[in-house]
């Protein structure tokens, strides 16, 4: 129970300082690895408590699809580093007053600051139950029956965003010459073919 | 020295903070922003997670995967719009964003 403590305390801290980085961090490439690694403690701290399907999700789609895709973005465009951290210091004050505000706020409604632990005593008493089937096996069994339509859903989702972002990012650029193959076929054989007379030793012009 | 349902939500309440901060700080960078949007996923994640487990519920980890998808299918869509709108304009700061004159 010692270890596990530890372990949590060493991968909530991993993944608030690297929250932090992607935040502060002068270079957007920088800011998109600390990210992958604050993914990655996320993923962690879901093992540790039991949850380890969504943990392995967490990892192909975060790591594997939106930070490698946010890593592209970052290194296609051509941006200029030093003016994106202008109004950095700025923004600074109100942005700070804003965060500590919120966070205040969300710790007292938690009640961890304000000694009214009431709620959460009564939410975290259930400790985690020994289910007889593993994570995996428990989700699959709600997800295709009672939340079928859900998943179908997620589908759609998924398949808009992906017809989104072709027809978004999709142009067809002037001058460029492309393979038309069916304009090839459908020549026809006078277009193609041209029949010369060559005179005896004088060859094709 | 037992990580209870707090431990979680503590860390969930700070990545979001985080990521409420990151949108107020980094107003010349919309990269940064969608990254800043992602923790704040990241932490609601969490939460839905954490309660699923300290109740013994599995419905949680359910909402947790769709708003995964949300969260892949959103940032698949910002980043075309920014590749775009980079391509067109030539820059990607916030404060240049006003073409829509909103």
């Amino acid at each position: 129970m010692l270890l596990q403590a530890l372990a949590f305390y060493v991968f909530a801290f991993v993944v608030m300082a690297s929250a932090a980085m992607v935040v502060v961090s002068r270079n957007p490439v920088y800011s998109v690895l600390f990210l992958i690694l604050a993914f990655f403690n996320a993923a962690a701290l879901f093992v540790l408590i039991g949850a380890e399907f969504i943990a392995m999700i967490l990892v192909i789609v975060y790591v594997g699809a939106v930070a490698v895709l946010f890593l592209f973005v970052v290194m296609m465009l051509d941006i200029n580093l030093t003016e994106l951290r202008e109004g950095f210091l700025k923004y600074l004050p109100v942005g700070a007053l804003i965060g500590v505000v919120l966070l205040a706020e969300i710790l007292f409604g938690l009640g961890v600051l304000g000694g009214n632990s009431g709620t959460l005593a009564g939410l975290g008493k259930a400790m985690p139950p020994v289910l007889a089937v593993d994570n995996t096996r428990a989700i699959g069994r709600v997800l295709y029956t009672q939340y079928f339509y859900l998943f179908q859903v997620a589908g759609l989702v998924l398949l808009v965003a992906m017809i989104g972002a072709i027809v978004l990012t999709l142009r067809s650029r002037p001058g460029v010459r492309r393979q038309k193959i069916s304009e090839q076929l459908y020549r026809p054989k006078d277009q193609a073919v041209t029949v010369v007379k060559v005179p005896t030793r004088g060859g094709v012009s | 020295m037992t990580i209870g349902l707090g431990h979680y939500l503590f860390v969930a309440a700070v990545l979001f903070t985080l990521g409420i901060l990151g949108i107020f700080l980094n107003r010349k960078n919309v990269i940064v922003i969608l990254m800043c949007v992602e923790l704040m996923l990241l932490a609601v994640n969490i939460n839905l997670v954490a309660f699923s487990v300290f109740q013994g519920n599995v419905v949680g980890q359910v909402f947790a995967m769709l708003v995964l998808t949300v969260a892949a299918a959103e940032a698949a869509i910002g980043l075309a719009i920014l590749v775009v709108y980079f391509r067109n304009r030539g820059t990607i700061e916030v404060e240049d964003i006003n073409a829509m004159k909103g």
